[in-house]
């Protein structure tokens, strides 16, 4: 049996961080004993009318407390209502589920855009190559300090509010920024541009993607993206978002 | 040991309880094994198979109701090489029926298809005539009692396993497909499939699903689902498979109670992995508490 099984967990803390955007800790000791970076966890809403849990990646993982962060947006009613979680309330979940980053030698150049970010803190805390961040907001930031402390942090924002006024790419070139590893995280548009960027420059990347999910467990087969090669699950032009992915290289699959 | 008898039989078949899974919410069972024990299982109805590989739909591919889900995935399959291969394989190491679901764009396909399982280890097959989501096939064969009359026969004539025939609820009467199913020579149906629907997204001013429309499932479905297995169940005489939202055994019961002999647990295994299990688990404990040796004695109770 898999320890990917649905339990229920405790709330510890559920804070707004910035507009929209809540940080939440969960008691999970057996989840953070297992959890790698770039995985995620499926949170169910309490409401009945709510059926489909939620895959929210995971910030940081700190075994030693068995504690798990999730950060992430409210962008329904399924997320406001996460975003009401009070400390000592439960919650029911399954994971982690999903492959999550590959860890690789050499330099690393880690680019997050929006609500695309927190899932590379924990990977930015596990890897312990030379590293540049980059981040990318549409206006207010957030996790920028707590990235601070893993690597030189460069940030971009649409409003020019901090950092660079453009996207993540922006700040790439106007920093100069090269790499033997990108590993993003970000809308697809973000993600197109740094795989065109990556294949460009002979670079190595590591592309984690979203999409609707119904099971998150590999059968409903809702969350596809196209594959460059056939599958060897789905024999397709297609691979499972929460089951091969939803770290893919970025040759493997088109955006 | 329990004092009760869960077994059915459906076209000669023998199943060990009455709980299946709805095609296509299960995959072939491998992703489900790491939570339930497929053993325990009535059967393992599979997600659709056709002839060649087929990509399914462009994404989003499914979307939340209150209550229920839109699904369009499009009938996304590995088609039946590998299926043989490799998911055939995977199901008979566990001691479980296997029921295969048939898809086609084609009558031609359909045939094909069924004719080649014919000659595997399969207990039954599920001629899907009733998917909301694909352009050819699927729901084209289903709604019009002619034509599903029609591919029944063609389909029968090709076969050497039991055929069941999965109803789409997408139309006027219910009965009257049915009774088409009956009279082109099928060994059982099973209803409801999908419903269809669809989900605006009003932030961005279009269709939540990139297909417009998709299937509707979920406990949202489930008055409809069992009125017309009551109505299937009174207009023939061939076994049913019930589903649509059933959650618990509670919810089994009640197909049962208006005809069916057998049930399919579809989307309540994207919400609770171990749905299927519990199903069976409420079923006996319903039987213990009411003192009812037969599930037999249940089926089809309310007239």
């Amino acid at each position: 049996m898999s320890a990917a099984i649905k339990k229920s967990i405790r709330v510890l803390e559920n804070n707004r961080l910035e507009e929209g955007v809540y940080d939440l800790l969960l008691e999970a000791e057996d989840m953070a004993a297992d959890a790698k970076p770039g995985q995620f966890i499926s949170l169910y809403c309490r409401h009945e009318g709510r059926l489909l849990p939620r895959p929210i990646s995971i910030c940081e993982i700190d075994s030693k407390a068995g504690s798990i962060r999730l950060v992430y947006r409210v962008v329904g009613k399924g997320t406001q209502e996460l975003s009401e979680l009070k400390p000592q309330d439960v919650a029911d979940c399954i994971g982690p589920l999903g492959n999550g980053f590959t860890l690789e030698e050499g330099k690393a150049l880690i680019v997050g855009g929006g609500i695309g970010i927190p899932p590379l803190l924990e990977l930015a805390k596990q890897l312990k190559c030379d590293k540049d961040i980059v981040l990318g907001y549409r206006d207010a930031t957030f996790l920028n300090k707590d990235f601070e402390r893993y690597g030189k942090v460069y940030i971009s924002t649409e409003d020019g509010s901090t950092g660079i006024k453009g996207n993540v790419l922006d700040a790439i070139k106007a920093n100069d920024l090269t790499a033997d590893i990108i590993y993003a995280c970000g809308p697809v548009p973000m993600l197109k541009g740094i795989k065109e960027y990556a294949m460009t420059k002979q670079i190595k990347a590591q592309l984690s993607l979203e999409e609707r999910m119904a099971c998150g467990i590999g059968a409903c087969l809702a969350c596809v993206c196209k594959s460059t090669e056939v599958d060897h699950h789905s024999n397709v032009h297609n691979k499972r978002v929460c089951k091969e992915g939803p770290v893919f290289y970025a040759d493997e699959i088109i955006l | 040991m329990k004092d009760i008898n869960t077994e059915v039989t459906i076209a000669g078949i023998t199943f060990k309880n009455p709980v299946t899974t709805a095609s296509g919410t299960f995959g072939s069972g491998m992703e489900y094994s790491d939570y339930v024990d497929l053993s325990r299982l009535g059967a393992v109805t599979t997600k659709g198979v056709s002839l060649t590989p087929w990509e399914g739909n462009p994404t989003p591919r499914v979307a939340e109701t209150y209550g229920g889900m839109l699904n369009a995935i499009g009938l996304q399959n590995p088609g039946i090489d590998v299926f043989i291969q490799r998911d055939l394989t995977f199901l008979r190491s566990y001691d479980t029926r296997i029921i295969v679901n048939v898809v086609g764009k084609t009558e031609e396909e359909y045939c094909e298809v069924v004719e080649r399982l014919s000659d595997y280890d399969v207990d039954m097959l599920e001629i899907n005539i009733s998917c909301p989501n694909v352009k050819e096939g699927g729901i084209a064969f289903g709604q019009d009692p002619a034509r599903v009359e029609a591919i029944t026969s063609k389909v029968r004539r090709y076969s050497k396993k039991p055929i069941i025939i999965k109803l789409s609820p997408n139309v006027t009467d219910i009965a009257e497909t049915a009774r088409a199913a009956e009279a082109g020579g099928a060994d059982a149906i099973s209803l409801i499939n999908t419903l269809t629907g669809m989900k605006i997204d009003i932030e961005r001013r279009t269709f939540l699903l990139a297909n417009k429309t998709g299937g509707l499932s979920g406990p949202a479905i489930k008055p409809i689902a069992v009125r017309m297995v009551y109505q299937a169940a009174n207009a023939v005489k061939l076994p049913i498979i019930g589903m649509g939202g059933i959650m618990d055994g509670e919810d089994a019961l009640e197909f049962i109670m208006a005809g069916a002999s057998m049930v399919a647990v579809g989307t309540a295994n994207f919400i609770n992995p171990k749905a299927t299990e519990e199903v069976i688990d409420g079923i006996e404990a319903y039987m213990m508490r009411k003192n009812i040796k037969d599930i037999k004695d249940l089926i089809g109770c309310v007239r």
